[in-house]
């Protein structure tokens, strides 16, 4: 195996170590303001990874979406919770079993994923085409009445449920006048 | 030498340097621009901001460092240096520390896609608007990390608001940026500000414009919206623990923030770099975005220091009451016309987008549309008002006749509770 | 040029991570925290095979990317749902912990 030292090796290593350093950092950090950070170096590095993978646009609400909104939304529900930020016990009863069930589980993966390509078949991979334009393309499949608008307004109308859900469920029963 | 500034790597060529070292030079050189300029900036705008708002206040402002007072803000920077570097007890030291710099990062990441003249810009993204605004998110996580590891009960409810009021105003502003957006079909920086070519944004979207700007101001924390730190203020807001630089850096991104959306402001909705002369000396650019900017920069200040301060609750309804209804409202509005325009083959054709007279007709319609709904939202709220005044006026009616008979003050306010 | 495998073996290393934060943690914003990361996984798989598999630009070749839209939206309404619910437990419980909340069990 021949592996180039490029400037996309190197970027896509760094994207790659911020993002599963950071993943390990929220599932093991016992101070959950902390885990919260390291989600979102995690969500950043899956930002790097997108604008490898030649999609900015995604990259950009990746950062809006999760870093802007998600990230800031669970500090709050974590200090909402206060008293359970430090937990004595990190892991529950089934966390050994868990470990062992997940590691078994990205075996399986690896074998899957590798096994084409080195495998017996030897199934060459893909080279990648550059490309342009993609935040046109996305938008115009977006609302395009041959694909996915139909989808794009049920997302809006679960987006609307969800809010009101989440206003009626958290509402303080002792406010309400 | 003229040519140098416009493009350094043919120049550098032409001198007898290799082309991939000129090319890496002159990466080096607008990177060292891009960042270093904004922080040489905030010196000045210290002065300019301080004195500038003395003079309203009919105050002389600072004139004794230098000619001027023109060395005051480096005194300034000299005394936040020398300072004593404080961390609370029981302070989350990591965190402590990131925030600040992520605060006057989420600034200064964004003169990445300002473009200074048709040459220079640090990177014509081809989703220019949405970085900014998906780096100014990263502010309101700076406030509320700030606020959070200062392990101060005031900070905490100092940074609770000020991220409420920041994700409140992205909002409005987001959906006034979606305007020029639709209309020039890019969201690329450049892209933008060659649109206007024919016609500025701000004269065919003034409504947009200035829900832009206003719901800015507010991003940024000015008066009339300034009390995430206001000086009187539960004990200054989030940053009640900083002391020394670190309370200096989000002092600089504050002031540079101003600035960034004056620039931003001028870029979107004034034209950018368009102006006389720049086709030929694409360095003019510089001169009329600074021109522009600096104009709409003033207007900031001079709201800073005109308008009085609003409280958290009219600043909640300002925005979902009033900013959040009017943009959608006008978006549909600006949609439908647009729509219409294209419909109807009003769109300037191809070869005539930089030509004033034939923007006319569409500008015309599209500003028709927004004057009509300022009038109708101006309509609406003298109704409001008047409503208001008489209820008031009833109020006070009222409380003549509960003085004129004070026996029977309890009756009347029973008559008045059962109107 | 960095290869399909590579960005699947990352995906499938970040979704195993998750899976274990949402099978191991005991807090319930945690266990929301590692759904999170398994989200973000699946994007990583949809926009690289759309990046490799169909690569030809135009607006019917983009179903990777519009997927990853619509995990997107949904994973900003599950959080939103999510810590509401969470929020709403710990009113009446004071506790997260994900094994204390179970009336539901025998």
């Amino acid at each position: 195996m021949n592996i180039e030292i490029t400037f996309e090796t190197i970027t896509f290593a760094i994207f790659g170590v911020l993002t599963l350093a950071g993943g390990i950092g929220v599932v093991t950090t016992r101070n959950l303001i902390h885990a919260a950070l390291y989600l979102i170096v995690s969500l950043f590095g899956v930002a790097g990874i997108f604008i490898l993978l030649a999609a900015p646009f995604l990259a950009a609400i990746q950062v809006l979406v999760y870093i802007g909104a998600i990230a800031i939304l669970i500090i709050f529900g974590v200090m909402l919770t206060r008293g359970m930020t430090h937990l004595p016990e990190r892991f529950n009863r089934q966390g050994g079993l868990a470990a062992v069930v997940v590691i078994g589980g990205f075996v399986v993966l690896l074998v899957g994923v590798i096994l084409p390509v080195w495998g017996p078949n030897g199934a060459v991979a893909a080279e990648a085409q550059p490309i342009f334009m993609t935040t046109r393309d996305l938008g115009i499949a977006l609302v395009d009445k041959e694909q996915f608008v139909l989808p794009f307004e049920v997302a809006s109308v679960l987006l609307t449920a969800a809010m009101v859900g989440a206003i009626a469920i958290a509402r303080d029963d002792e406010s309400r006048d | 030498m003229v040519g140098c500034i416009s493009d350094l790597s043919a120049c550098l060529i032409d001198a007898g340097i290799g082309p991939g070292l000129a090319g890496f030079l002159e990466t080096l050189v607008g990177t060292l621009i891009v960042t270093l300029l904004p922080l040489t900036l905030v010196i000045i705008l210290v002065w300019i901001e301080r004195k500038y708002s003395a003079r309203v206040q009919d105050r002389v402002g600072p004139n004794r460092v230098g000619p001027f007072g023109l060395l005051q803000p480096a005194a300034d920077a000299v005394k936040m240096i020398t300072k004593e570097d404080i961390t609370p007890a029981g302070a989350d030291r990591i965190v402590y520390n990131i925030a600040p710099i992520l605060s006057a990062l989420s600034v200064i990441l964004i003169w990445a896609v300002i473009p200074f003249s048709p040459v220079h810009i640090g990177v014509d993204l081809s989703i220019g608007v949405l970085y900014f605004f998906a780096v100014g998110s990263v502010g309101a996580l700076a406030v509320m990390l700030g606020g959070w590891s200062s392990n101060n009960k005031y900070a905490l409810l100092g940074a609770f608001r000020v991220v409420a009021q920041l994700i409140s105003y992205e909002v409005p502003n987001i959906l006034a940026a979606l305007m020029p957006v639709m209309i020039a079909g890019t969201l690329s920086m450049q892209g933008l500000v060659h649109a206007q070519a024919g016609m500025w944004f701000a004269i065919s979207l003034p409504l947009s414009a200035l829900l832009f700007f206003i719901s800015s101001i507010a991003e940024v924390g000015r008066t009339p919206f300034d009390l995430l730190e206001a000086e009187s203020e539960i004990v200054a807001g989030f940053n009640i623990e900083y002391s020394g630089m670190k309370f200096g850096l989000f002092m600089a991104g504050e002031f540079l923030h101003v600035l960034t959306i004056a620039i931003l402001t001028a870029v979107i909705f004034f034209g950018g770099w368009l102006g006389p002369g720049v086709q030929e000396v694409p360095a003019l650019g510089w001169l009329w975005l600074a021109i522009k900017s600096t104009i709409l920069y003033l207007l900031a200040l001079h709201m800073r220091s005109t308008l009085p301060r609003v409280r958290i609750d009219q600043l909640m309804s300002f925005n979902w009451k009033f900013l959040v209804p009017l943009s959608l409202v006008n978006i549909i509005v600006v949609a439908f016309l647009f729509k219409l325009v294209q419909e109807l083959g009003l769109t300037p054709a191809a070869d005539e987008t930089t030509n004033i007279i034939a923007n006319l007709p569409q500008t015309f319609i599209l500003l028709l549309g927004n004057l009509a709904i300022i009038g109708g939202v101006l309509v609406y709220l003298r109704g409001l008002g008047r409503e208001q005044r008489l209820a008031n006026e009833m109020a006070a009616a009222v409380d003549e006749d509960v003085e004129h008979h004070p026996h029977h003050d309890e009756e009347v306010a029973a008559a008045a509770v059962a109107d | 040029m960095v290869s399909l495998w590579v960005y699947l073996v990352l995906a499938a290393a970040l979704f195993s991570i998750g899976a274990f934060g949402v099978l191991a943690r005991r807090n319930a914003i945690a266990i929301l925290m590692g759904v999170e990361l398994m989200l973000n996984a699946v994007n990583i798989n949809l926009v690289a095979f759309w990046r490799f598999v169909r690569p030809d630009g135009g607006s019917e070749n983009m179903f990777g990317q519009v997927f990853t839209v619509f995990v997107f939206v949904v994973a900003a309404a599950e959080v939103a749902v999510g810590l509401a619910i969470i929020i709403s437990v710990y009113r009446s419980k004071r506790s997260v912990i994900a094994e204390e909340v179970d009336l539901l069990k025998w």
